[in-house]
């Protein structure tokens, strides 16, 4: 086992000093965020490339987090769409923010790809949702919705084909709440902008044309005689994971050029949010990686609460709803890589088998999870201040319909076995069955490579960042909920293939059982004491106005929530800095060179969903 | 044992013909239609093979239900096919996009009849928690035909096999001798569904006519861009 | 020795398929057929088979257990209020429901034309709900609740998958037999098992004929 102890300082002291140093160096071009509960810089476009090399060569903040666009449309004089970058010192600490302001006709951006390649999918989806053009983008399409659709679904005075009204709770529903179903008040999408002189009569789709665009379509023969044959992988296959498709190129078996397509899964999670009250989004969080719910909740809980602290009248969660949160956390962890190293195996040929013993260990977790919070996979469990209900007394089933088997367990005996006991045989099992299996290490061993400076390069996250022997992890970076009390260290690999992405998951679950080990004296101490700070029943919290961005650390990587609210019940801008999304930017350059059968280890093992990749 | 024999006959029975009580375990008096039928669907309802297609949250509790704790394969629906030709249900699991329908609709095409299909979870039956995207179809029945639907967000495996029971029921009740009900044989090819098309929003083909309407009409009328707010249609 | 790493992973699939014989030996074939057998096998002791053979038995959901929502209306042998619903119709479950999929209409006084504490129409569409339970939770009558049947699969969505006050109501004898332990937890809170208006009405009752009686004892 590899594991590093990372010592690293949380103060906001160096992000201090980082303005200063901007100041000093870019004078004018720069200037601080002045506006009420925000932070970072804001920088000139014209200068935003040169202020990012800098930040990344000479300040240290080499890793780019999070990049997204906000739509301030009537909220200052000048409405304008705003890009946020979030950029990390690998050291530890806060992120350093960058902003850029564009007018929302014309908006254009310079490009940061040059800077951090990691930048990529998330221009295009600013693009795609924002409708910001990247100047100096390599390959500016469309990434969620089909090339030709119409309008740029996330800018504010956009409406969607049920567009009801501008921010929930609906004024139909109560008290005068005649049901209906929304496509009967709209039942064809009228709501769409249609180009002039558009018809049927002859159209051909763009959408499928622009996926091809750039890959040779067909069977070249260039003057080696060699062949290149374009393949599209999915979105209906066996190995990727669900809904997601990979476009590639291939040199006999050997892959060229590879390009993910994704959007099948796009359920405009930020466009509802934004309609949503604050509260409103926390089941749909559940949603976004539906492996990790709690881990979700948890993320979610986190960056409204930074926004709750800024306010006046704030309780912080109290330490016994931490140990919770902490401990559901943790088992997340576990659950959601045993299935990973599950689905692995089924992609390398093994089929069901080690996906199944996953899931018997997975059954029993998830027992638990729905007697604490009431549903198997979608808990739904976490709250602002606290969690929703305490551990039951018992885990104990009623009978409700015929032939219902009961069930009683005690709550604290069922999680020390679970934990001291069932899970660590689960991991040791794990490893006995597949560690030092040939097969599994001749398929594994030196495939997908990632190296340290790419992984750091394309804002890989997660395991896949500490396989390649990057010791970060947001529990130690910049810590949330009771972690710097805890004792564990951060897993890390230094290969950066595909194997040592399978390892450091059996090292993380190695250390969260170490976490959990810590928990269940503390969940015997705080016993009775309250889980939740909040007032009950309250379920509009006054949020102030300002921005957070919360951050933790999923089992997929870094889960960020970046959140704006205008004091509003609503959130203005909601935006979700999802792991698995931001990791497959890598894909491409992992899978280049390798055999076309290597792809789905390859994909396997970055471990993604598609509910949080296309949200 | 004796309860399935009990079931097996009870299905066979002709209504019109009673049987002495006592007997009912082990007599049962049938017209030869009604035999052929029971063993024909008898032999389709257990070995009904599911399409391995998921699509979001729903396809996890799909695969928990295939795994050993629900474990399908006790209906014989154990073997998963990937591909469409060689699957007999097709189960929805999750929120239908937009985007995602024109490869659904292409893959129903493509499986052979009797084919069915099972929507689960309430996105694939209406829309869902979603409903209200941009990006997501308000039920997958909206394109192709649905036989069972399974309601919850999503369905736990036990509703799920709740709903591949009634799936059963529904093959049981299904009669050689009424054409309607299995329209596979005879009558040349099956019709396709149209495949929907991306354009600026998503066309189903379906819909041509009243497409070319609403496009006359924005040129024409005072809409002229052709955009609507959605408050003053539902005036009309 | 190359190949001894499968052998070793063989071993493990190996183990599995013996464990099955071996637990059935060892609870005395016990663990398939008896009421008390069952936690042993759905535990945390399982090993082997681990498959719950659903139309035959079925895995019992727990108290919290949430899918669609019902509501409580007062037992149909009520001496007072026989099948009287809960629900106030405040609205607060709509307002806190996030897929919006709750509609209400609010009852009012057919004579007066006022608004009455009780619903005239109550809506819940099964086809966006997402069982998040926020209802329930807000709720501040205890009026609506996360029911525990699943059973819910259905050949067609047009007709039934709304759900009207009368295919939402259930007695409140149903949601005690669900889930006793909250259902004490709530009536403890409200102070009683009625429903709070009722308690809150016997309550002023009471304080009326206190004085009248003359005696605080």
């Amino acid at each position: 086992m590899m594991t590093e102890q990372v010592q690293v300082s949380t103060s906001t002291a160096p992000l201090d000093e980082a303005v200063r140093r901007l100041e000093a160096h870019f004078g004018n071009a720069i200037r601080r965020d002045d506006r009420e509960g925000y932070t970072g810089v804001v920088v000139e476009p014209s200068h935003l490339v040169e202020v990012a090399k800098f930040v990344r060569d000479s300040l240290g903040f080499t890793y780019l987090a999070s990049a997204t666009a906000v739509d301030y449309l009537g909220k200052s004089e000048s409405d304008h769409l705003e890009m946020v970058y979030h950029v990390c010192d690998l050291r530890g600490g806060p992120p350093l923010t960058l902003k850029a302001q564009t007018p929302r006709d014309q908006a254009t951006l310079p490009s940061l790809v040059s800077v951090w390649p990691g930048a990529d999918f998330q221009e295009r989806e600013a693009w795609d949702l924002m409708g910001i053009r990247f100047e100096g983008h390599p390959n500016l399409k469309r990434i969620l919705m089909w090339e030709g659709f119409h309008g740029h679904p996330l800018r504010k005075d956009w409406k969607e084909a049920y567009y009801e009204q501008e921010h929930k709770p609906f004024d139909s529903r109560w008290p005068e709440g005649h049901v209906r179903r929304a496509e009967e008040l709209n039942p064809f999408g009228k709501n769409v902008r249609y180009p002039a002189g558009f018809s049927l009569d002859g159209y051909e789709e763009q959408a499928e044309r622009a996926i091809y665009e750039g890959a040779p379509l067909g069977v070249q023969v260039s003057d080696l005689a060699t062949e290149q044959v374009v393949v599209s992988l999915g979105p209906q296959h066996p190995s990727t994971h669900g809904v997601f498709r990979m476009v590639v190129t291939l040199d006999g078996e050997t892959i060229v050029r590879l390009e993910p397509v994704m959007g099948y899964l796009h359920r405009n999670h930020e466009k509802i949010g934004e309609r949503n009250t604050f509260l409103h989004n926390m089941p749909f969080t559940d949603r976004l990686d539906y492996f990790c719910s709690m881990s979700n909740n948890l993320g979610y809980a986190v960056a409204v609460e930074k926004l709750l602290a800024l306010g006046k009248r704030w309780d912080p969660p109290t330490y016994r709803a931490e140990a919770i949160r902490v401990l559901m956390v943790e088992l997340t962890r576990i659950l959601n890589h045993l299935v990973a190293i599950g689905f692995l195996l089924n992609d390398l040929g093994a089929y069901f088998t080690p996906l199944m013993y996953s899931i018997i260990e997975r059954e029993l977790i998830l027992d638990f999870f729905e007697a604490v919070s009431g549903s198997r996979m979608m808990c739904n469990y976490m709250r602002f201040g606290g969690v929703a209900y305490d551990l039951p007394e018992r885990l104990q089933s009623t009978a409700a319909l015929i032939n219902d088997r009961v069930r009683d367990f005690d709550t604290m005996h069922y999680l020390r076995a679970l934990i001291h006991d069932r899970l660590p045989r689960a991991v040791e099992q794990t490893n006995d069955l597949l560690t030092t299996n040939e097969i599994i290490t001749n398929r594994c061993i030196g495939v997908g490579v990632l190296t340290r400076e790419d992984a750091i390069a394309y804002s890989a996250a997660g395991p896949v960042l500490r396989a390649s022997g990057v010791p970060y992890d947001v529990r130690r970076a910049e810590p949330y909920s009771i972690y710097p009390d805890l004792e564990f260290d951060v897993a890390v690999r230094y290969h950066g293939d595909v194997y040592d992405r399978y390892l450091i998951r059996l090292d993380e679950m190695v250390q969260s059982l170490r976490i959990l080990k810590q928990i269940l004296p503390i969940l015997e101490e705080t016993k009775g004491q309250p889980f939740f700070s909040g007032k009950p029943g309250q379920y509009n919290p006054r949020v102030p106005a300002g921005e957070a961005y919360g951050r933790v650390e999923n089992p997929k990587g870094e889960l960020g929530f970046y959140l704006v609210s205008d004091g509003g019940q609503n959130p203005w801008r909601y935006h979700v800095r999802s792991p698995s999304f931001i990791n497959l930017t890598a894909l491409s350059q992992m899978c280049k060179g390798h055999k076309v059968a290597d792809v789905v280890a390859i994909l396997g093992s970055i471990d993604i969903v598609l509910g949080e990749v296309d949200r | 044992m004796t309860q399935a024999n009990e079931n097996f006959l009870s299905e066979l029975r002709h209504p019109d013909v009673p049987v002495p009580e006592g007997m009912q375990s082990s007599v049962a008096v049938t017209t030869f239609g009604r035999l052929i039928d029971s063993i024909y669907n008898w032999g389709r309802r257990n070995s009904i093979w599911p399409m391995a297609f998921g699509l979001a949250c729903c396809a996890i509790e799909m695969i928990a239900t295939a795994s050993s704790r629900f474990d399908q394969a006790r209906f014989g629906m154990e073997v998963l096919r990937a591909s469409p030709r060689q699957a007999d249900l097709m189960i929805v699991s999750g929120t239908v996009t937009k985007k995602m329908v024109v490869p659904i609709v292409r893959l129903y095409n493509q499986m052979a009849e009797p084919k069915y299909v099972l929507a689960m979870g309430a996105c694939a039956i209406g829309g869902g928690p979603f409903k209200e995207g941009y990006n997501v179809v308000s039920g997958i029945d909206k394109y192709i035909p649905v036989d069972v639907y399974v309601p919850g967000c999503p369905p736990t495996p036990q509703a799920l096999l709740y709903g591949l029971i009634m799936m059963q029921k529904k093959i049981d009740s299904q009669s050689l001798s009424n054409r309607d009900s299995t329209p596979w044989y005879g009558r040349g090819p099956s019709e396709e569904v149209p495949v929907p098309i991306l354009g600026p929003d998503i066309i189903d083909p379906r819909q041509a006519h009243l497409f070319r309407r609403l496009a006359a009409e924005a040129q024409t009328g005072p809409g002229a861009d052709g955009r609507e707010d959605a408050s003053a249609q539902a005036r009309r | 020795m190359y190949g001894s790493g499968i052998l070793r992973g063989l071993g493990v699939t190996l183990k599995h398929f013996i464990n099955t014989y071996l637990e059935d030996i060892r609870w005395g074939f016990r663990r398939h057929i008896p009421d008390e057998a069952f936690p042993l096998r759905q535990g945390l002791e399982t090993r082997g088979i681990f498959t719950v053979e659903y139309p035959d038995e079925k895995l019992a959901t727990p108290e919290r257990f949430r899918f669609i929502p019902f509501l409580v209306v007062d037992n149909y042998d009520h001496p007072e209020r026989p099948g009287h619903d809960w629900c106030t119709s405040c609205g607060i479950c709509a307002k806190v429901c996030p897929p919006q999929c709750i509609w209400i209409v609010r009852g009012t006084n057919p004579e007066t034309g006022r608004p009455v504490p009780e619903p005239a129409e109550f809506y819940i569409d099964i086809d966006i709900c997402m069982n998040c339970g926020f209802c329930a939770e807000f709720c501040p009558f205890d009026a609506i609740k996360m029911d525990h049947d699943y059973e819910l699969a259905s050949y067609d969505r047009t007709t039934a998958h709304i759900f009207n006050k009368q295919r939402l109501s259930k007695e409140f004898r149903y949601w005690q037999s669900i889930a006793p332990t909250r259902a004490a937890e709530e009536a403890e809170a409200r102070g009683g098992w009625e429903h709070k208006d009722v308690l809150k009405q016997r309550e002023r009752e009471a304080r009326a004929k206190a004085p009248a009686g003359g005696s605080e004892n």
